[in-house]
């Protein structure tokens, strides 16, 4: 089988482009006590004609995600594909939300998950094959799904290790893969190189991300000292102008609590969900090498039969001949059954990562863009702020 | 560097500055340059190395001398402390085998340059020091200030005579100042009493907020940090050049942030320095009241008794004249102390704002430069 060439894989790649569009909305807490959940809105909006009608929602909650990442990643038709992981489970934010949805922590935990879900869904529907998959239809516009009972019962750490699924098959490796091109092994290295240096950097932006909001405090306690500092003062102007210095930092204040969501919402987000993607990624990788192995058990079950026959052959057993040629027949068949499966996986990998780091470039660049955007506004109102109280400045006397 | 404080070095006839400074391990060694006019010095123009025990000293003496009892000293400047960029320096070397060469080269050259901050500001306080003495009309003149800018050998055998001598007397009741004694005496004169008022208050207040601002700007170098640290492992990371255009922009602005933060803290720490030393005044004073009191009652009782008398009297109208000079002296310390501290919040703030709109404006444009280069590089992508 002739390897696609990539200049052609990048073709194919570019002309599929998606009309549609899907939103996560309005979180819900539906229900009291240990037993209730939150349930969102899944609105989507079309122009593609495999869907019921144009624009439609449906409400969902957190475990029909998870479950429908569970079903598409063990469909066979889509071995060798990057599948997006649902944002992870977590026990102590839902018992923050089941116990009550006001307080701050519950709201950042249920707009973070919002968020998170939305991407989801989002890079979902992006991918070519996984929109045309009944599931992924099913999830978006039947009105009523069966509950997700498997991914009830997995823990947090259960679910990370169906996330991740490690490469565990390319350790396990008894015979060695022999590739013909280094594309798979480089590319593999790439990957896992890259999923630490995130990791890294996502330690260091959760830093920065505390850190900013201990500069909120701080800021606040300072403004109110500059205030009391601003009433003691005996000089009028002097006085008035401290006191409107505070009024200036109280807005900073408040200038630094956008910056940290910011920093948060838009920065470290996105490395977690990449995080999780470069996960995916591996997965990819590793079925692939599980396919590998299938071809290669079948080979070598395939001698087995033929040795079998030889010695039968041999030993002038006429029924079990008749048997054992007609399982040669059968796992010959197997045979080249698997190696074409590997092939068209590894094609497929070769597409999927391909299409990956196209759309994460593009990812990364428009979050950025976001970001400087956000802190650009902050400036301009900065500014503002710094200009207002410079008169007040130089009216001391 | 600007000073926090005014009217500084305007008089040509002794101008002092710190032009040089060396550091080895623990200790600053400065170089304090004079040029004067004055014939009271050997040569119009010299220097001298100093170290900072030899300011302390200075600061001390200048204290307990009694002729200066109506005067605010001003504050001796705070010892060097290079602590904060040493431990760093010191996490970096322990960490050095997680993090690869240009990580921790970068991180290597900000501490440094934190270091050389440090370096750079104890300096200044120095400095600031020796040009408050040096305006003042009556501190230019003393006669130790003058052997410490002279004096062209150690220095150290003469400060351990001092401490011998005075054991720090004045130093130590300054210290342990009860500032019930400052306000429990019955006032006469309105000046001071409206002064005592306001200083006690105001100390308290621009402690708090001192404290406060400082905690304010640990807060805003914890991010510096923070992003040194991220641009480091972006470097590292296959990253393409708009993240690190991207976190150049959030260096620059985390750098600028704590530097507008820190003049800010300056200020305020170096006022409520000068406050104290205010209340200091205000002390001695009202020790002197004290003392001027006591004598009153023991010429009352020397009369009844009819026993030394002529002594008693004697004591009582030098308690008195030590009072009044302390009094009229205070007052005008106290007057043109406030005059000078409203300006240097004038001028200080003014400077804090400006610079705060500057570097916002500059952040701006390059703010909306990367953008505008990202979007524009992006169109390209899905162009093709």
């Amino acid at each position: 089988m002739q390897p696609t060439s990539l200049e052609q894989l990048e073709e194919e790649e570019s002309k599929d482009s998606f009309d549609v569009d899907v939103a996560v909305t309005n979180p819900e807490k539906i229900g009291d006590g240990m037993n209730a959940y939150v349930a969102y809105k899944v609105s989507t909006r079309t122009s593609l004609a495999m869907f019921r009608s144009k624009t439609f929602s449906v409400r969902r909650r957190y475990s029909d995600f998870l479950g429908l990442y569970e079903k598409l990643s063990v469909k066979q038709s889509l071995h060798g594909c990057i599948i997006p992981p649902p944002p992870e489970k977590s026990v102590v934010g839902m018992t923050k939300v089941k116990v009550g949805m006001d307080d701050p922590s519950s709201v950042e935990f249920v707009e973070r998950r919002r968020a998170a879900l939305e991407r989801y869904l989002q890079r979902v529907v992006a991918h070519p094959s996984l929109l045309q998959d009944p599931d992924v239809r099913e999830f978006l516009e039947k009105e009523e799904l069966p509950r997700a009972v498997s991914t009830q019962a997995l823990s947090g750490a259960g679910f990370l290790k169906m996330i991740n699924k490690a490469s565990d098959a390319v350790n396990k490796m008894t015979i060695k893969m022999n590739e013909s091109d280094t594309w798979f092994e480089d590319k593999f290295q790439e990957v896992e190189n890259e999923e630490q240096q995130l990791r890294k950097l996502q330690a260091v932006v959760d830093s920065l991300v505390n850190h900013r909001k201990e500069l909120c405090g701080s800021t606040a306690v300072f403004a109110k000292s500059m205030a009391m500092l601003g009433n003691s003062e005996d000089n009028t102007a002097l006085s008035r102008a401290l006191s409107q210095l505070a009024e200036v930092e109280d807005k900073m204040e408040q200038l630094h609590q956008e910056q940290a969501a910011s920093d948060f919402f838009i920065f470290a987000e996105l490395l977690a969900d990449y995080i999780r993607l470069l996960g995916a990624v591996r997965g990819c990788f590793d079925q692939r090498v599980r396919a590998w192995q299938r071809w290669q058990e079948a080979q070598s079950t395939l001698q087995k039969k033929r040795e079998a026959e030889a010695k039968l052959l041999w030993a002038n057993k006429p029924d079990k001949l008749q048997q054992a040629k007609e399982e040669i027949t059968e796992w010959e068949a197997r045979v080249t059954q698997h190696e074409r499966d590997f092939d068209r996986i590894g094609m497929t990998v070769r597409k999927e990562v391909l299409r990956f780091e196209k759309e994460k470039a593009k990812d990364f660049r428009s979050q950025i863009v976001k970001y400087l955007e956000a802190m650009l506004q902050s400036q301009q109102r900065l500014v503002k702020f710094w200009e207002a109280f410079l008169p007040e400045a130089k009216a001391i006397a | 560097m600007r000073s926090v404080s005014v009217d500084l070095n305007h008089d040509a006839s002794l101008l002092i500055d710190i032009p040089d400074a060396l550091c080895e391990r623990d200790k600053v060694k400065f170089t304090v340059h004079t040029k004067t006019t004055l014939s009271s010095f050997q040569k119009p123009d010299f220097s001298v190395p100093r170290q900072h025990e030899d300011f302390i000293w200075l600061h001390d003496t200048l204290v307990e001398t009694e002729d200066y009892a109506g005067l605010i000293i001003p504050p001796a400047p705070p010892k060097p402390d290079f602590e904060s960029p040493r431990e760093k320096m010191h996490k970096l070397g322990e960490g050095e085998a997680t993090m690869t060469k240009e990580e921790y080269t970068k991180m290597k050259q900000e501490l440094e340059a934190e270091y050389l901050a440090v370096f750079k500001k104890t300096v200044q306080v120095h400095e600031v020091f020796l040009q408050r003495l040096s305006s003042h009309p009556n501190l230019s003149k003393d006669r130790n200030f003058q052997i410490f800018l002279e004096y062209d050998q150690d220095l150290t055998v003469r400060r351990k005579n001092a401490k011998e001598m005075f054991g720090g007397f004045f130093k130590n009741m300054v210290k342990s100042a009860d500032e019930v004694l400052i306000s429990g005496i019955k006032e006469v004169d309105d000046f001071f009493e409206q002064e005592k008022t306001f200083l006690l208050d105001y100390y308290s207040k621009i402690k708090d907020s001192t404290a406060k601002a400082e905690k304010m700007t640990r807060s805003h170098k914890n991010i510096a940090d923070d992003y040194i640290h991220i641009s480091a492992t972006l470097n590292s990371l296959s990253a393409d050049d708009t993240t690190i255009l991207f976190v150049s922009v959030q260096k620059v602005e985390g750098r600028v942030a704590s530097d507008q933060e820190l003049k800010l803290t300056e200020l305020l720490r170096y006022y409520m320095r000068d406050i104290q030393a205010a209340k200091d005044l205000l002390y001695r004073r009202a020790r002197a009241l004290v003392d001027y009191e006591n004598s009153n009652k023991a010429l009352d009782k020397a009369r009844l008794k009819s026993k030394d008398i002529p002594q008693a009297e004697e004591h009582q109208q030098q308690c008195l004249q030590k009072f009044d000079k302390l009094s009229e002296s205070g007052k005008k310390e106290l007057t043109s102390f406030k005059g000078r501290r409203v300006v240097a919040f004038r001028k200080n703030l003014i400077e804090m704002a400006e610079l705060e709109i500057k570097h916002a404006k500059v952040s701006t444009v390059v703010v909306y430069l990367v953008s505008s280069g990202l979007v524009w590089s992006q169109q390209l992508v899905t162009f093709k």
